[in-house]
């Protein structure tokens, strides 16, 4: 089962990842939890606002879950991600993956985030105590 | 032809979306980036660095891909999210 969402609220990762281990037999379950961090502005960060393209952020990441979920056999696999204006220390990714055996499911995380990262339409911007600035591309 | 414009590419350009008319001999992504340009300066602004990316439907293309009427086409900087 293949599960996205894209919003602006927060999410319970204890939630989810219990939601998830309950529902399936499979035995191994890989989280990747991506938050906000002030470390590239000089200035301190007021907050992180995402923009995002929705139906195309929606189709890459349903294609990437679906590849992953297929390649590395996934019983689950979730993606949520967040967009609007983010505080620091705020959740902004989540991606479980659960499968039989702990091999997939690491593979098939770090594959989604890592392909998340340079092809899923999420643009960052930090706004600090004294200007804007879009972040640049660090794959 | 409907335009939509992300982050970066749409703050230079001050404004999000358009319908714009073009040329019948605008064929391909790079015939359309070039009219964008020679067509208004604030597009040479958002383009000319050639630091950007095409989307037509919702699918990442290349510059020599043949642009479908009906198509939506965005532009955005590279991505940032995760």
């Amino acid at each position: 089962m293949i599960e996205i969402r894209i919003h602006p609220q927060s999410f319970d990762i204890d939630y989810e990842m219990k939601r998830i281990q309950v529902s399936s037999s499979s035995g191994a379950m890989v989280s990747f939890l991506g938050s906000v961090r002030d470390i590239q502005s000089k200035n301190s960060l007021k907050n992180l606002e995402i923009e995002h393209y929705p139906k195309m952020a929606h189709k890459v990441l349903n294609e990437t879950a679906k590849y992953a979920f297929e390649k590395w056999k996934l019983s689950r696999c979730l993606i949520i991600h967040r967009y609007g204006k983010l505080k620091i220390n705020d959740p902004i990714v989540l991606i479980v993956t659960q499968s039989d055996h702990r091999k997939e499911a690491f593979k098939a995380n770090e594959y989604i985030i890592d392909f998340l990262k340079i092809n899923a339409p999420f643009w960052k911007k930090e706004n600090t105590s004294k200007d804007s600035y879009w972040v640049s591309q660090k794959p | 032809m409907k335009l939509i414009y992300f982050a970066k590419v749409r703050e230079i350009l001050g404004k999000s979306e358009e319908i714009i008319e073009v040329p019948s001999e605008i064929k391909t992504i790079q015939n359309l980036i070039d009219f964008l340009i020679s067509h208004d300066p604030s597009y040479k602004a958002a383009l000319e660095d050639k630091d950007f990316f095409v989307a037509c439907d919702e699918e990442l293309v290349d510059m020599d891909f043949i642009i479908k009427r009906t198509s939506e086409i965005a532009i955005f900087p590279p991505v940032t999210g995760g």
